[in-house]
């Protein structure tokens, strides 16, 4: 019989594998008869899908993204590129 | 040969203005993945000092910007690996036991029972159009052990594989499995405190 501690776990790896009958049966069964892990489940599903969805907002548009190099950072990679570059032509 | 032999190849790529086109991109990109502004940066760094480096290898084929952001994925993953390896077993054994901090053990009681049981998040259809939920998965995601916010970040944002994670990292199956699972039961946990429907309030 698994534990509910067990469950949560095979429900984790649900999501990056595909499970043995086995473990999908004792999964089922032990869902039917527990909300909490049901939910947990759920959740970890959602989790899936909030990250996918910001993913695809940023893809499509990336600059109403938050967050933008600062003048510092900027200053400091143009100067590192043009000591780095062999090409003259490093400048903004 | 000409004194310019890379002219051809090089001709899509303009090195001079990578900065200005995609530095804010790649900045965001990266910090997506890292959660730290000063690693971003020096990612962006490394990235486009390499891209200048390795620009006579650049085949047309993709786009100057998905060539970069090539180039800076992999710049990433080296940059997690180091961090995974530097840390590795004790650490990865602390992340196994976790207790309190993490609140991911002591959901349970030794027999694997519940102790807290999960709560309702609110409806999850909506979660995904509610600013609340998303600020508070943000805010949770930032509050994650920093290798474990990589992990989930390599896993559900760029959609790699396990054993992807696993080889590109050098880390066990197993270690995988556990860091993944660490990472959604400290997000679902957080978020449960955090968000709950968005109308309820905070519990302690």
């Amino acid at each position: 019989m698994l534990s509910c501690k067990n469950v949560c776990h095979i429900a984790s790896e649900s999501l990056d594998r595909t499970l043995s009958v086995r473990e999908r049966l004792a999964v089922k069964l032990h869902l039917l008869m527990c909300s909490a892990c049901q939910r947990v489940a759920t959740q970890m599903e959602l989790l899936r899908t909030v990250a996918r969805h910001i993913r695809s907002a940023e893809d499509a548009e990336p600059d109403s993204e938050q967050g933008t190099l600062s003048t510092e950072a900027r200053a400091r990679i143009r100067e590192r590129l043009r000591t780095a570059g062999d090409d003259p032509r490093i400048h903004e | 040969m000409s004194s310019e032999p890379l002219s051809i190849v090089t001709s899509e790529l303009n090195p001079g203005r990578w900065l200005q086109e995609y530095g804010d991109f790649l900045f965001r990109y990266a910090l997506r993945r890292l959660r730290d502004t000063a690693h971003a940066e020096d990612m962006v760094q490394e990235t486009l000092l390499a891209a200048l480096q390795a620009r006579a290898g650049y085949s047309g084929q993709a786009s100057e910007k998905t060539w970069l952001t090539g180039i800076l994925k992999h710049k990433i993953i080296d940059f997690i690996r180091k961090q995974v390896r530097e840390t590795t077993v004790d650490d990865i054994d602390a992340l196994s036991n976790m207790t309190s901090e993490s609140g991911v053990d002591d959901l349970f009681d030794p027999r694997g029972r519940w102790i807290r049981p999960p709560q309702h998040w609110g409806d999850p259809d909506k979660a995904l159009y509610n600013r609340q939920f998303l600020d508070a998965f943000e805010a949770c995601l930032g509050r994650l052990k920093p290798a474990l916010a990589r992990i989930f970040a390599l896993k559900e944002f760029d959609g790699q594989s396990n054993e992807e994670i696993c080889n590109e990292l050098g880390i066990t199956a197993t270690n995988c499995n556990v860091m993944l699972y660490r990472a959604r039961m400290s997000l679902r946990r957080c978020l449960e405190l955090r968000w709950s429907g968005g109308n309820q309030e905070e519990r302690p």
